[in-house]
């Protein structure tokens, strides 16, 4: 609720949900939802445990499986009044525990929201309900020569919903844009139950810019029940460059000589040779294994244009120390190139029994720092890493491989995993550049905001959701939670937060 | 903190707790633009100077105050520039001003608006406190989007103290085309384009005249012009014209003594007005000015019939609002998003809406 005093502004500790009764959340939900749309027996909550981030699993109380809007509204009013959490779910693809469901709350799935509402292939835009999955849409836009541009690796699975929580990108965001740039409007329900219509049809609306605020919040302000997004014209042709380098660090040198030249690729990839050797193995792109990094570069345009970026390209990479350059010939030879960089997380998962992905963001031209400072890991924590990055924005997915059912393992990805994240914000970037926060990166928030910044975060949320009930615990960390936190990794001889209640 | 940035904060939090009303004021060219100007004058353009600037991050980060013009000639010089092609409105306009009011010129509609190119703020809140939100990298989910929140909220959030922005290569070809066409035909050509994989960088219709600019590779643009044909103009021509629609210094733009320059913003493929007054059509259809003395309550409907929305851009009654009133249940949350930022209520009251 409110509070009066700024001094015990929100975001000071978690919300206590144990007074939730079970039994009278069921009774109200059964009223509003059609039969077979409740669930609460253990058994049928268990496909829900987890999304993508399969480490941290729990059992919500209820999941809703609504199929209108008026469902929705009429669950969310229910939960306001009794003071029940919701966590909103689309197709669970998710890898930083966004949709990992609260103990004492409604998991709100939105998989029966799966239609397609309206293409408008001259406004070149499409409406879809939350559930629709990303490549329905590019598959729904096709035949008008158009598509949906922002392609994360899951889109054959992952919803459009989940990609506005989100903020998703993909690997030709580097041209065309993150769900942000790709989205008109967004129409949602608040926990109060209040339709709201976020955007339009047209490039922008009066007032703040909520549509930017909604889009990867990790359903923490509002639930969605439509979306419209932009279409784009099909490129007439796309070219797909791979080079080999004999070094990580100059192949990274090359990818900032790309952007120097005035080059933005469609797309911009890079691979080592523990991640290339893992890919080989499972989809035989073809990629070269004796080198210790290779680069994907894609060109799209007209045919005059794309041949003369392709050039260019070539040339940069010569003088960059390639050790071999290849342009894929046909579309199938690009797909090729592709489908080694898109399988590298199953690749992951088949040669380990685990594995854990991370996500930070950090300028270009402190990758090779952050090269070698992985490598250093890898023996501090006796784990291994194959790498894979959107090399054109920064975005690194080092991939932490581990085996749960050893002692301790988990435990030590973790802490990998916590000190690259740390690594990034120290290097001038960021904890996560697509995937969100969730519950995984919830503590390295806390090094990544001051105790001011934090605050502001409570107190946007509940320029939204005033009582607190959506997602709670997830994206934003309280300020107890940094407390303790910071209270396990003291830094430079202070404790960050002193000011606030500890445990 | 730097020494301003201290000063700064202090003189927010005397006048938060005093709650007296501030005025931010920049470089003072888009003073036109939003609700009336109220409270002390608070001069921002002391604070400038450019903090980063790596070509090959495609970041800059500048502080507040800067001119415009001197960021945009710093980029120049590396051979980028800002791809939303802000307007100016006047000699002074500053980097601040620009990110507050969110406006964007004529090639919005193909590269994006000026929020699109938000990476991160300093802002300085109405409690006095420095904030940082987003960052230098392209891509951060890290906390909600806040930098992007601030972008065209005319002052009424914060003071922004610092701005990181993502900036492009610029382009190497442009070329600009002219077809005699009427609005109808015009508005479908133009949506008919945006659906084709064309190098189109900006449309302008006007009195019976579309132009196209086109602008990428040599190749590109090259192939795209032999296409389509139309009237080339001349290198010098073209870009007097672009600039004159960006600075709104083309006649069409001018408005009488009473009358209003309203921009409506539509879908791309919303019909004709249909509305007494002089038009003139850009952002692919998604964008329309129209100059003269008509009603605004008839201006407002049609616009949101069309499903859109209509700004009194310039001239009117300002103190009576300029931007289409909110929805209830979206009202309330901006309300609260001021609170959040703004508690005192200090910072340019009534700029975006008579409420707050």
């Amino acid at each position: 609720m409110m509070l009066e005093n700024e001094a015990l502004a929100f975001g000071e500790t978690e919300g206590d949900f144990s007074a939730v009764d079970k039994a009278r959340v069921v009774e109200a939900l059964g009223k509003v939802l059609p039969p077979g749309t409740l669930m609460y027996d253990a058994e049928d909550l268990r496909p829900y445990e987890c999304d993508g981030l399969a480490a941290y699993r729990a059992l919500p109380l209820v999941v809703a499986l609504p199929t209108t809007e008026e469902q929705v509204v009429a669950v969310l009013r229910i939960c306001h009044e009794l003071g029940v959490p919701v966590v909103a779910r689309g197709a669970g693809t998710g890898l930083s525990g966004g949709a990992l469901p609260h103990t004492r709350g409604v998991l709100l799935s939105l998989a029966r929201f799966n239609r397609i509402l309206k293409l408008d292939p001259l406004a070149r835009t499409a409406v879809a309900q939350p559930g629709v999955r990303n490549l329905a849409i590019s598959e729904a836009a096709a035949p008008y020569g158009l598509y949906y541009a922002p392609d994360p690796s899951s889109q054959i699975a992952c919803s459009i919903g989940g990609n506005v929580s989100e903020n998703a990108g993909g690997v030709h965001c580097l041209k065309y844009g993150l769900t942000v740039h790709n989205l008109l409007r967004v129409r949602g329900v608040t926990i109060e139950g209040e339709i709201v219509e976020i955007g339009s049809g047209a490039l922008d609306s009066p007032g703040y810019d909520l549509l930017a605020l909604v889009t990867g919040s990790e359903g923490m302000l509002v639930v969605l029940t439509e979306v419209t997004v932009k279409l784009v014209p099909k490129p007439q042709l796309a070219q797909c460059v791979l080079a080999a380098f004999d070094d990580v660090v100059r192949a990274g040198e090359a990818v900032a000589k790309i952007i120097a030249a005035g080059i933005i690729p469609a797309g911009l990839e890079m691979m080592d040779q523990p991640a290339t050797a893992a890919v080989e193995e499972f989809v035989r792109a073809g990629y070269p294994l004796d080198a210790k990094a290779i680069l994907l570069c894609e060109s799209d345009g007209t045919p005059e244009e794309v041949a003369e970026e392709i050039a260019r390209v070539r040339a940069v990479l010569e003088e960059s120390g390639a050790t071999e350059i290849r342009v894929s010939r046909d579309e199938a030879e690009r797909l090729r190139f592709w489908a080694g960089r898109k399988a590298a997380f199953p690749a992951a998962g088949r040669i380990s029994p685990d594995y854990y992905c991370m996500d930070g963001t950090i300028p270009r031209k402190r990758l090779g720092e952050m090269l070698t400072a992985i490598q250093d890991m890898e023996g501090k924590y006796g784990l291994r890493c194959m790498n894979v990055f959107h090399a054109g924005d920064g975005n690194l997915h080092p991939l932490i491989l581990f085996d749960a059912n050893q002692p301790d393992e988990l435990e030590r990805a973790e802490e990998f995993g916590a000190e690259i994240l740390e690594l990034s914000v120290a290097l001038g970037g960021t904890i996560t550049g697509e995937h969100g926060v969730g519950l995984e990166k919830i503590n390295q928030m806390c090094a990544q905001f001051t105790t001011a910044e934090v605050r502001q975060f409570f107190r946007v949320k509940a320029a939204f959701d005033p009582p607190g009930l959506l997602n709670p615990g997830k994206a934003i960390p309280t300020l107890n939670r940094c407390a303790e936190y910071g209270r396990m990794r003291v830094s430079k001889g202070h404790v960050p937060y002193p000011d606030i209640p500890r445990f | 903190m730097t020494t301003i940035e201290k000063e700064w904060a202090e003189r927010v939090r005397a006048a938060a707790a005093a709650r007296t009303p501030l005025c931010l004021r920049g470089g003072g060219s888009k003073g036109f633009y939003g609700g009336p100007l109220a409270g002390e004058p608070f001069e921002l353009c002391a604070n400038r100077g450019v903090v980063a600037h790596e070509p090959t991050e495609l970041v800059v980060t500048v502080r507040g105050g800067t001119p415009l013009a001197e960021l945009e000639e710093l980029l120049a010089e590396k051979g980028q520039y800002l791809a939303f092609e802000p307007p100016h409105f006047g000699p002074g306009a500053t980097v601040g001003g620009c990110v507050a009011s969110g406006l964007s010129g004529p090639r919005r509609a193909n590269a994006g608006a000026l929020r699109d190119f938000m990476l991160g703020i300093k802002l300085l809140d109405g409690r006095g406190e420095v904030l940082r939100f987003g960052g230098q990298v392209m891509k951060n989910v890290a906390g909600y989007d806040l930098s992007r929140l601030v972008a065209g909220s005319l002052g009424t959030l914060g003071i922004l103290l610092e701005v990181s922005l993502k900036v492009l290569p610029r382009p190497v070809a442009e070329a600009t085309l002219r077809f005699e066409l009427d609005e109808a035909s015009a508005l479908r050509r133009v949506n008919e384009l945006g659906g084709q994989p064309l190098p189109v960088s900006a449309t302008l219709w006007q009195d019976g005249v579309l132009h196209l600019r086109l602008s990428g590779a040599e190749a590109a643009v090259q192939a795209a012009g032999a296409r389509l044909g139309g009237e080339a103009l001349a290198p010098a021509a073209a870009q007097a014209l672009w600039t004159a629609v960006r600075e709104q210094t083309l006649p069409g733009f001018a408005v009488e003594e009473g009358g209003v320059l309203w921009r409506l913003s539509l879908p791309s493929t919303a019909p004709a007005l249909g509305l007494p007054g002089r038009q003139l059509v850009e952002w692919g259809g998604a964008q329309r000015w129209l100059a003269g003395a008509v009603e605004a309550q008839a201006v407002r409907a049609r616009a949101t019939e069309l499903g859109g929305h209509a700004v009194a851009f310039r001239g009117g009654d300002r103190a009576a609002g300029v931007f289409q009133p909110l929805a209830a249940p979206l009202a309330v949350v901006h309300r609260r998003l001021k609170q959040a930022f703004d508690p005192a209520g200090i910072f340019n009251p009534g700029r975006l809406y008579p409420e707050f």
